[in-house]
């Protein structure tokens, strides 16, 4: 266990504070290794809050480099970031908010070939992403290795997220498979409200933190979704698929898959 | 007339229906990025027509959800 020093002990102090996490859970926290995978809508607030909570190790995954579009809710990138990797500019802003955090980065994709490599590295895993084939990969890979995740979407105005434990239900036991590439939202029907994001990777966050000290009850087992038109919040209780092609009883899913990502043609809209 | 609940809420439907007409009814835009849950319990997408609603059920509807970004074409 890490011996607290004195500008630590004022750097946590509200957290220490907290009969539900204390110094214990603060020592947790910092002993904790998180893999965020998506350094964009969700992966900022995630990121952020893990920083600032003093998690000892932080993996950022993200193969692009920061664009305009990117600032209207990714908000650990800035304006002169454009152009920069993702990676390196949200390691930038976790270092300044809290040096304690050791940040590893993955300027790269995640795929097939190097997902499970990459998540055995870490004790829990942050779906950030924006997009199917890798939301099942994670999921996958996770189920695969054993670890814990927390899943996350947001669509214009809503968000839903879950998280996993072994055991408990996954990604496919809800959605089966990725929707057919031409379904997936057309251009006049996506675009977000940048602020769903940190309402979702916030929450997200809380679940991370929740995960490594023990407080409360996890989103396991059932799906919070709200909608911020009208801040109604629904829990959907889901429970693990007998059926599940990759964690029922007859497992047919036993490799990595790279499903095809669907392109949207902005010129035309 | 039948009570049915959909994602929580009360819903007067008129019975036989199947999921797929229940998906019309709700006016859901793309079908395709919905999976659906009858009693908790899954349902899979090519059985929805021969899946029948009854008096009382709870129906979930599960959206797609990604990151509110798309892969855009330069």
């Amino acid at each position: 266990m890490i011996e607290l020093t004195e500008q630590q002990i004022e750097r946590y102090s509200r957290h220490i504070l907290l009969q539900d996490v204390g110094v214990e859970g603060q020592e947790k926290i910092m002993n904790a290794r998180v893999l965020v995978v998506g350094a964009g809508g969700l992966g900022a607030p995630v990121s952020l809050y893990l920083a600032a909570a003093g998690i000892g190790r932080i993996g950022l995954v993200d193969a692009d480099v920061v664009d305009l579009s990117n600032l209207q809710r990714q908000v650990i990138h800035f304006t002169r970031d454009v152009g920069t990797p993702k990676v390196q500019s949200a390691k930038e802003k976790i270092q300044a908010i809290n040096p304690d955090v050791q940040v590893d980065t993955y300027h790269e994709f995640l795929d097939s070939s190097n997902a499970i490599d990459i998540i055995k590295e870490y004790d829990f895993i942050v779906d950030g992403t924006d997009n199917f084939p890798v939301k099942f990969l994670i999921n996958d890979a996770c189920v695969m290795a054993g670890k814990p995740f927390s899943h996350g979407g947001i669509l214009r105005f809503h968000g839903q997220t879950f998280t996993h434990l072994p055991g408990t239900a996954c990604y496919r036991c809800m959605f089966k498979e990725p929707p057919p590439a031409g379904a997936v939202p057309t251009c006049s029907q996506a675009g977000v409200l940048g602020a769903i994001a940190g309402m979702l990777g916030t929450i997200q966050a809380a679940e991370t933190l929740k995960y490594f000290t023990g407080v409360g009850e996890l989103l396991t087992n059932r799906l919070l979704t709200f909608d911020a038109k009208t801040m109604q919040f629904n829990n959907i209780n889901v429970r693990p698929r007998t059926t599940c092609e990759l964690c029922g009883e007859h497992p047919t899913i036993d490799h990595l898959i790279d499903y095809e990502q669907a392109a949207c043609d902005l010129k035309h809209h | 007339m039948a009570k049915i609940y959909v994602n929580g809420e009360a819903q007067e439907v008129t019975l036989p229906l199947n999921v797929s007409e229940l998906i019309k009814n709700n006016n859901v835009q793309q079908p395709e990025m919905v999976s659906v849950q009858v009693n908790e319990e899954f349902a899979d997408r090519n059985e929805w027509d021969n899946i029948q609603i009854a008096e009382g059920d709870s129906i979930d509807f599960l959206y797609f959800m990604g990151g509110g970004n798309i892969t855009v074409k330069g």
